[in-house]
């Protein structure tokens, strides 16, 4: 008796834990779908390859063991052609310490391109995303965004918008291999 | 205390109402009744017997039919009240702002309380779908509950049934016969052949039809919850997408969410009825409305890139197949369909300029800039070259002197550029937009002028992706057999017995359609000599009408 009593006790939290377990489920992924669609922090940061304007490849997974400071941006974008002087002087400050500085354009022109860096004098490597797969594999949206990847190749943090020139020296610290 | 032994020896679990094998009432109130309920068999529904723990407690609760009405209520209430204003999904607003600025401006004060409330949002607020959830909880606690011990009562029923279980069956009648024996037996043939199951123990026969049709509302439920269960996979990632593109002609771009498939649009096709092919059908409305769409179209090609492969590598695609997507004929692969959704028309593809001399007119030759993707240098014949210093796709005006582009798509397309000629072989600077040319750096000999233009359409594609379809409509085939299995067939059970005092007891009962079940006895009657069967509630409710009124 006291037996199929506690049996029954088992069954019903066991039922009643799975259901219960289901929802919960259910409803948290239904509230943070559009947040899981984005990368988030922690994330291993997805690979691509891209040739740069000098006619270089980079592969991202190539630079394990470096931090590497990402940015998307585009040359009609106010907050990108502002930040990207300053991100350029901390490029040549950090570069020789393990940090390594990516632009990725959106799908614009190569002319385009290159006269944006030729005006800003820009001498970190830039490439362009021209089928937008990269752009499509870290849910870019809005310009500029920016992806601090650490020597493990994780996404270290998430920045939307424009960066000062401390911000910046101050990310390309936090990435910096020790 | 925990179990109940009856007169006949049989062990019914604590809250039974009707002994599971002879079907003797079994407490007071139960004895008191003339009629007893036979919905669950007088099986004890053990939700209402045990009620000890906290578990028991939740169990108690889920497992009330009361309880599951009132949730199927509170889901109604909500799902209407999410139908009076439209819900975000169709506000034409991206940011929270501006769909808080929205439901302001178009429904004033109500807009705005509306869209604080999160009604505006209902069908994917955690409460709406806690409330789902605890229907389905509901579902799966109240069927358990009541489809075991249903099951076990009727596995359990005994052919011989006691008298005081067969007095209070709604169809009774009892009375000495002629030739009893002989009776009971030409009553079981006459049962076997109208498809009854018949069972015999002595003088006592129980015939039994249409059994399963008492499980039809469980597998109804069960498909409910496989439905349910279907719509919560959604939730996981890979089952379930809904992303949308917009694609050039001529461009070739990642489709959103797949496994490095591209799609490149071919050809955009918008098409509209003349007048001379379909006057019957649409002269009225063409001389109302002006056009009437026949068709959109893409052309597309579907290429994927290597297994390996990541992100934004070009090279090496491999074409897989090329397809037009017509609205509902979308382009399928590897379970993602995409369907064509919108369009715009004419976005400017490139535009042709001639290099000519300001006063005469007179042309050096002809080039055009590829608007997607200018060249620097433009070269012409005689030493005549043309160098594109730089672009501006959405031109918008100056700043501090330096053009500005409000985007990249060209919309009013301006260039910068440098004229090279024999006469000026350092070039002559010119600003060219539409309509308009200035000469930043004095005046020019030379210019742009512009000839021509060309241009392209934007396809509006959604791409798709539902695993949980098959699911889905595996769910609602087990519905729709549940509620066919419960509805067309009834349960109907004969009890015959010849009691030891030389009585002839006949009693019946089915869940549903009792007219039914007298005509199957009224059959038996013309062949073997039976008491005259009542209906004890047609009788009790006439009785109450006579005494009432």
């Amino acid at each position: 008796m006291a037996q199929s009593k506690k049996q029954r006790f088992y069954i019903r939290t066991f039922i009643l834990v799975v259901l219960t377990i289901a929802i919960v489920f259910t409803v948290y992924s239904n509230l943070t779908k559009d947040k899981n669609a984005v990368l988030q922090v922690g994330d291993k940061a997805p690979d691509f390859v891209l040739v740069d304007m000098e006619g270089n490849e980079h592969k991202l997974s190539d630079y394990k063991g470096q931090g590497v400071f990402l940015n998307f941006w585009g040359t009609w974008c106010k907050p990108c052609a502002k930040e990207m002087p300053a991100m350029d002087n901390q490029f040549n400050v950090y570069k020789d310490q393990g940090v390594q500085t990516f632009a990725i354009n959106i799908g614009e022109s190569d002319l385009k391109v290159n006269s944006f860096a030729n005006r800003y004098k820009l001498s970190f490597p830039i490439a362009i995303d021209r089928n937008k797969s990269v752009m499509e594999s870290y849910n870019i949206d809005p310009l500029p965004t920016t992806f601090l990847i650490n020597p493990e190749g994780k996404i270290e943090k998430i920045i939307k918008g424009e960066m000062t020139e401390q911000d910046i020296a101050n990310f390309m610290e936090q990435i910096k291999p020790s | 205390m925990d179990k109940i032994v009856c007169t006949c020896g049989h062990v019914n679990p604590v809250g039974t109402e009707l002994c599971e094998s002879c079907g003797r009432p079994l407490n007071q109130e139960t004895k008191d009744k003339k009629l007893v309920d036979m919905r669950y068999e007088g099986s004890a529904r053990r939700s209402q017997t045990y009620n000890k723990t906290i578990i028991d407690k939740i169990w108690n609760f889920f497992s009330s039919v009361k309880v599951g009405m009132w949730i199927i209520v509170a889901i109604l209430i909500a799902a209407a009240i999410g139908t009076i204003l439209p819900q975000v999904f169709y506000v034409p607003a991206v940011n929270e702002e501006e769909i808080a600025a929205y439901y302001e401006r178009i429904y004033g004060t109500f807009g705005t309380i509306y869209y604080e409330l999160g009604l505006s949002d209902l069908y994917s607020s955690w409460w709406f779908q806690g409330l789902v959830g605890m229907l389905g909880i509901s579902l799966v606690i109240a069927s358990l509950d009541r489809v075991i011990p249903l099951y076990k009562s009727l596995k359990k029923q005994k052919t011989k049934r006691h008298i005081s279980f067969l007095t209070r069956q709604r169809v009774y009648g009892t009375g000495e016969v002629d030739s009893p024996i002989k009776s009971i037996e030409q009553a079981e043939e006459k049962l076997k052949k109208m498809r009854y199951k018949v069972k015999r123990d002595g003088n006592a026969i129980l015939a039994e039809k249409g059994r399963f049709s008492r499980w039809g509302p469980y597998v109804n439920h069960l498909g409910l919850i496989l439905f349910l269960f279907g719509v919560m996979l959604r939730a996981l990632p890979g089952f379930y997408v809904d992303e949308t593109m917009w694609l050039r002609e001529g461009e070739t771009l990642y489709i959103p969410k797949t496994d490095g498939y591209f799609l490149e649009s071919k050809e955009f096709i918008y098409e509209t009825y003349t007048k001379e092919e379909s006057e019957e059908v649409y002269g009225a409305a063409l001389d109302r409305v002006g056009s009437i769409a026949k068709n959109y179209q893409s052309d597309v090609a579907l290429y994927k890139g290597p297994e390996d492969a990541v992100a934004g590598q070009p090279e090496d695609l491999a074409f897989v197949k090329e397809e037009s997507i017509q609205v509902n004929k979308p382009l399928k692969f590897d379970h993602f369909s995409v369907f064509q959704m919108d369009f715009r028309l004419d976005e400017l593809k490139s535009m042709t300029f001639q290099l000519q001399d300001k006063e005469t007119a007179n042309s050096f030759g002809e080039f055009t800039i590829d608007l997607a993707n200018p060249q620097t240098e433009y070269k012409l014949q005689n030493g005549y070259k043309v160098e594109i210093l730089d672009y501006y796709a959405d031109f918008t005006g100056f700043e501090e002197g330096v053009p500005q582009s409000k985007s990249p798509i060209p919309n009013n397309p301006a260039f910068l550029v440098k004229m090279y000629s024999p006469e000026y072989p350092k070039g002559e600077t010119s600003f060219v937009m539409i309509k308009e040319t200035l000469e930043p750096l004095g005046e020019n000999k030379h210019k742009i002028a512009f000839q021509s233009v060309e241009t392209r359409d934007v396809s509006g594609l959604t791409i798709r992706k539902d695993l949980t379809l098959p699911i889905l409509a595996l769910g609602g085939l087990i519905f729709m057999i549940g509620v066919a299995q419960g509805s067309y067939w009834n349960h109907r059970r004969i009890w015959i017995q010849l009691l030891e005092n030389g009585q002839v007891v006949v009693a019946a009962h089915t869940n549903k359609n009792w007219l039914s079940v007298k005509k199957d006895l009224d059959e038996v009657s013309k062949v073997s000599n039976l008491p005259q069967y009542e209906d004890q509630q047609d009788i009790d409710s006439q009785e109450e009408k006579e005494e009432g009124v």
